[in-house]
């Protein structure tokens, strides 16, 4: 089966998934990105590498935050950028999913940025595309369910790379609600091709997918042994509504097992370097003391995440 | 109306038949092997050479969907399938809109699929009213109205109780019941296999124990009120190992597996292929191994097709969202025929799967080419390949994991009572 996200030349044609990426590719986007990094800092914050195309800010679940970044990144390149939050699921609306999507294709999008709900939407969206003899129009997955968030988990590995440089002596730990997390599977995927030399994912069982191992990672369910000789510790947010029920009694008890503190980092390397994809609960996964501490690296990402969209987005429009 | 199918390869797994001979029909029914009876003069001689001459297939579970959901399929559609499949008996499960928990509904129901002049149709009525796990329904009143068991389908079924005492009614009248293994709480929300692929593609998960804790209950259940069961859609290793045990140990439970289990596991899901949403999941290797060692041991006695047309707008969703189910009535003898080679099974042996086996479980006197037996019939090359694609399905829904392939067997007459029903 063909990685659906590379064209017949190996091209990336749409952005869904990390996993099966070639590192090559990968790389290729990294190392694009770091120039975009230093636009931000100048007075005029525009290229014009996307100038007359549209991009749809397809949201089909409210994020504020990644919105905004694409939304940035679009507009650096010079693309025109229509929002649209949908914020429903497709199947409780009146309209369906490819019936949106055809919409949009009639007024000439050009790229299509979608977060959905569901794991497996922006596949959906870029097979009905080919199908259509679209595949001009390129998609990029801004997370979907709990499946994937590939520009997430590309700006946390430039974040890695930018601190720490080389990846294969490094050892990751993610820490929380993996089995959830879209960002979690992403980062796995990035962190395992760019061979990294180990990625521990660190949380009690009930949240933790049960062939997590196969991702290539190492299990530990006991944070401090977990964090032991860490490079990076990357927190995941824990939803609201994971905090009480049959998952994990509270968000206090959370906290105590799982919860990033001052204490707990002296085990990692002194060097490490803290990251969260945001945004943070003070008090459930991590400590204020830490969030703000001099490890921490949680700012940067954020910056350095319109940047990675950018250079996404440029390799995708055939610059 | 005399009927002569010449010089077939004539297979009827129940008598261990298997050679080249003619099939004489007469009445509607089989009236002679090998040698005409006397005076005999044919009607119509249908030339059977090189071809394979069975008992019309039996599918234990398609779905129609009529009523309430003609807009997925009719009988109409799905009956025209049914016999361009080689099927001239099958029995539907009661997941129809509103459920197949009165008796009028299963008149009407078998009333509608008479004047179509296809397929018997052997409606399975529902345990509880509305399938809603509550209320044991009529059962009396739905077997005089033509019910020949009653079922949940794949609707929770999660107070043990009412499971309890509906068994327990039933087994006073020598009801059958058939269940699917699946604990109800373990399963909500779930829509693939809990391994490997369900982990990389964040899909939420459905663990192999949801069946084998239910097979459990229900064989302790069968064991307290000795009603005879059949276990419907088999899945997963463990739940062929727990059904193999209570054979062993003599309790009166059959079962079934989909043709799609046969053939695929949670791997085909892909990149979130809708067409392999299914129910139950689609399970590991392992697992469909040991499907396919519990059918050639006898631990499953029978292949269903678990046929379940579904339109495009309800399939054109992402993964969890779309509606599961395939179609499967005209795939039924393709994909046994593909079993039988990968196994290297004598055709015999796999007919009997879809033929003779699910006449047995389900009670029937037909399955079989005995004299005087029912003249339903499947005449068919099982060389001649065809690819699959939605022009050369019937059946109004197209939903099928199978889309592309090459399959073999392909069906040239079928006749039910005596008559053709369906030639190509």
């Amino acid at each position: 089966m063909r990685n659906p996200q590379l064209n017949a030349d190996g091209q990336l044609q749409h952005l869904l998934t990390l996993e099966g990426l070639p590192p090559e590719v990968i790389g290729r986007i990294l190392d694009t990105a770091v120039p975009f990094v230093s636009i931000a800092e100048r007075d005029v914050k525009k290229v014009p590498l996307l100038r007359g195309k549209t991009v749809f800010n397809l949201f089909f679940e409210n994020s504020t935050r990644t919105r905004t970044t694409f939304e940035i990144a679009a507009k650096r390149l010079s693309a025109d950028v229509i929002n649209l939050n949908i914020g429903v699921s497709s199947t409780t609306k009146g309209e369906t999913l490819l019936d949106t999507i055809d919409n949009l294709v009639a007024m000439n999008a050009d790229m299509f940025i979608v977060r959905h709900g569901q794991s497996g939407a922006p596949h959906l969206i870029a097979q009905h595309l080919s199908a259509a003899n679209r595949s001009h129009i390129h998609v990029v997955n801004a997370g979907d369910g709990r499946h994937g968030h590939p520009t997430q988990g590309l700006l946390d590995l430039f974040t890695i790379r930018h601190y720490k440089r080389d990846f294969h002596g490094l050892t990751v730990a993610i820490v929380g609600d993996v089995l959830h997390s879209r960002v979690a599977r992403s980062l796995i995927h990035g962190l395992t091709t760019l061979g990294t030399a180990e990625v521990r994912v660190i949380g009690p069982q009930t949240l933790l997918p049960t062939a997590v191992e196969s991702l290539g990672v190492r299990v530990l369910h006991d944070m401090r042994e977990g964090l032991v000789g860490c490079d990076v510790v990357v927190m995941l947010r824990l939803q609201n509504e994971r905090m009480k029920g049959s998952l994990l009694p509270s968000a206090g008890e959370f906290f105590r097992h799982y919860g990033l503190t001052v204490d707990k980092l002296k085990l990692a390397k002194p060097d490490a370097i803290v990251m969260h994809p945001g945004p943070m609960n003070r008090g459930v996964e991590i400590d204020s003391a830490v969030a703000d501490g001099r490890h921490s690296v949680i700012l940067p990402q954020v910056t350095f995440g319109i940047a990675v969209r950018m250079a996404v987005m440029s390799i995708l429009a055939g610059n | 109306m005399k009927i002569e199918i010449r010089n077939g390869r004539v297979i009827d797994p129940r008598h261990g038949l298997d050679r080249n001979t003619t099939l004489y029909i007469a009445a509607g029914k089989v009236a002679a092997l090998d040698d005409a009876p006397a005076g005999w003069h044919a009607n119509r001689v249908l030339d059977a050479a090189g071809l394979v001459v069975c008992p019309g297939l039996i599918d234990v579970s398609a779905r129609l969907r009529e009523p309430g959901f003609e807009y997925k399929a009719t009988l109409d559609s799905e009956m025209a399938a049914a016999i361009a499949g080689g099927v001239t008996s099958l029995a539907c499960p009661p997941d129809t809109d509103p459920p197949l928990d009165e008796p009028g509904l299963v008149q009407m129901l078998k009333h509608r699929a008479r004047s179509l002049n296809g397929a018997h149709v052997y409606p399975i009525g529902a345990l509880t009213v509305g399938l809603k796990g509550e209320t044991i329904t009529e059962m009396g009143e739905l077997t005089e109205a033509g019910c020949i068991a009653f079922s949940h389908a794949d609707a929770a079924l999660a107070d043990t109780q009412v499971l309890f005492r509906a068994l327990q009614y039933a087994a006073t009248f020598g009801y059958r019941v058939w269940l699917r293994a699946q604990d109800a709480s373990l399963a909500r929300g779930g829509v693939a296999h809990d391994g490997e692929v369900a982990t990389r593609l964040g899909l939420p998960a459905i663990p192999a124990f949801a069946e084998t804790i239910a097979l459990d209950t229900i064989f302790e259940l069968v064991r307290a009120t000795g009603v005879r069961v059949h276990l419907a859609r088999l899945s997963s290793h463990e739940g062929v190992a727990r059904v193999r045990a209570a054979k062993k140990a003599g309790l009166p439970v059959t079962c079934d597996v989909a043709i799609h289990h046969v053939h695929l596991c949670d791997v085909d899901i892909g990149w979130f292929n809708a067409h392999c949403h299914l129910v139950p999941p689609l399970r590991g290797t392992r697992d469909r191994a040991a499907l396919r060692a519990g059918l050639a041991d006898g631990t499953i006695d029978l292949i269903c097709s678990d046929h379940t047309p579904v339109d495009d707008d309800a399939k054109q969703l992402p993964f969890a969202e779309a509606e599961p189910g395939a179609t499967g009535l005209e795939l039924l003898l393709p994909l046994t025929l593909k079993w039988a080679r990968e196994e290297a099974l004598p055709l015999s042996a796999a007919l009997a799967r879809v033929t003779a086996e699910p006449a047995r479980v389900l009670g029937l006197e037909s399955g079989h080419l005995g004299p005087g037996a029912d003249a339903d019939v499947c005449v068919f090359d099982p060389d001649a390949h065809w690819r699959v694609e939605p022009s050369a399905l019937r059946s109004q829904g197209k939903n099928t994991p199978f889309l592309g392939f090459e399959l073999p067997g392909k069906v040239r007459y079928t006749l039910v009572g005596g008559h053709v029903v369906h030639e190509s």
